[in-house]
């Protein structure tokens, strides 16, 4: 049901089919060696480390450069965000959440370039970036709180309570990479789907120019959303106990974790 | 620079040509496999998604009015009613999303 981008399969005719027929692995006749979001993903990946380390030889204090300055401001728009959900000391997650929300936002945003196609409109892309999510916010409260009291943070305030308190959490929390990963799958595959059926049924070209509009729109959203629930589970692990109720804006944040 | 505009939009205009789809593609869609089956599958599966496109346009314009008449009246609150209306509108639209998923994979899995 999903078309061959054309970058992907110039790419791969150019270059990954012949290295499978190099190396002696056996490709499915019809079918090209690799998948053409696995293409995009590996694309998006190399560039943003490209660029990185071409930003990174310009960085200075004295004399910013424009790549510079856009990186700060996006980088202090993330600070901002985490300091408001997760409350303070938060530089330490700055680079998986940074990093993240420039990888999937540029993942997105690809796919409304004529030619490629959304790495993230594959399930397998969304989940290990979820999967990721779940395993580092469960460290992240295991390294802060030692793995005894995170578990009995899970078992709730009465100890009766805490064998369907315990199943409840449970589920939950493993409900929490599942519903990331669908979420930003679901947004994108949508999205190019109606593209695609748009270009295909109704007119080539440029009926889905307005839909591709709405695409960047929610492409920056859908990005938005998913850095904004891995700082909502960040600060679900590592929030303070009981011993220290602060009236924050986080515990009611927090709260919201039970419907996620 | 008219010129280099008109250039721009003429070339743009051939790429977005060059990126419209091959037309050939065959699909084996469910309508195919089983022409009885088919037709209930397609009937059920697009009122399914019209039903969860209805309440979800419903429940997040519920959760709107009530975020702009939270900004409205406090306006010092927009930071924190922003981050719960993106949450909010997060978890209704996953309904319907989780919708479109199964009617994905009833049509074409």
């Amino acid at each position: 049901m999903h078309e061959q981008s054309r970058v992907g399969v110039f790419l791969n005719e150019a270059v990954f089919d012949p290295l499978a027929r190099a190396l002696g692995i056996s490709v499915t006749p019809g079918h090209h060696a690799v998948p053409d979001q696995i293409v995009m993903i590996l694309l998006v990946a190399s560039g943003l480390v490209l660029f990185s380390l071409w930003a990174r030889r310009s960085f200075s204090v004295d004399a910013p450069s424009r790549i510079q300055l856009l990186l700060e401001v996006v980088l202090e728009a993330i600070q901002g965000l985490m300091k408001q959900v997760i409350g303070k000391d938060t530089d330490r997650f700055v680079p998986l959440i940074g990093s993240l929300a420039i990888y999937i936002l540029t993942g997105n945003v690809l796919g409304q370039i004529p030619g490629f196609t959304s790495p993230t409109s594959n399930l397998n892309i969304t989940a290990s970036c979820a999967v990721c999510v779940f395993i580092y916010y469960n460290y992240q409260g295991i390294r802060k709180h030692g793995i005894f009291k995170y578990l009995k943070h899970l078992a709730g305030p009465v100890w009766w309570l805490a064998p369907l308190l315990f199943a409840v959490e449970l589920v939950s929390h493993f409900a929490r990479p599942f519903s990331l990963s669908m979420r930003l799958f679901g947004n994108i595959f949508a999205e190019e789907l109606i593209i695609q059926s748009l270009n295909k049924y109704i007119f080539p070209f440029l009926t889905s120019v307005p839909v591709m509009f709405l695409g960047l729109f929610a492409s920056t959203i859908q990005a938005f959303i998913f850095i904004l629930l891995t700082m909502v589970y960040i600060s679900g692990a590592v929030e303070e106990g009981d011993e220290q109720a602060i009236p924050h804006q986080n515990t009611a944040l927090t709260s919201m974790n039970a419907t996620a | 620079m008219v010129r280099k505009w008109i250039l721009g939009t003429v070339l743009g205009l051939l790429v977005l040509t060059l990126a419209a789809p091959a037309l050939a593609q065959g699909e084996s869609t469910a309508a195919a496999k089983s022409p009885e089956k088919g037709q209930w599958l397609l009937i059920s599966s697009a009122f399914g998604m019209a039903v969860a496109a209805a309440a979800c346009g419903y429940a997040q314009s519920r959760a709107l009015t009530a975020a702009c008449e939270g900004v409205s009246r406090n306006p010092g609150a927009t930071d924190t009613i922003r981050i719960f209306t993106f949450l909010g509108l997060a978890f209704i639209e996953f309904l319907a999303l989780l919708t479109f998923v199964v009617v994905m994979l009833l049509l074409f899995a």
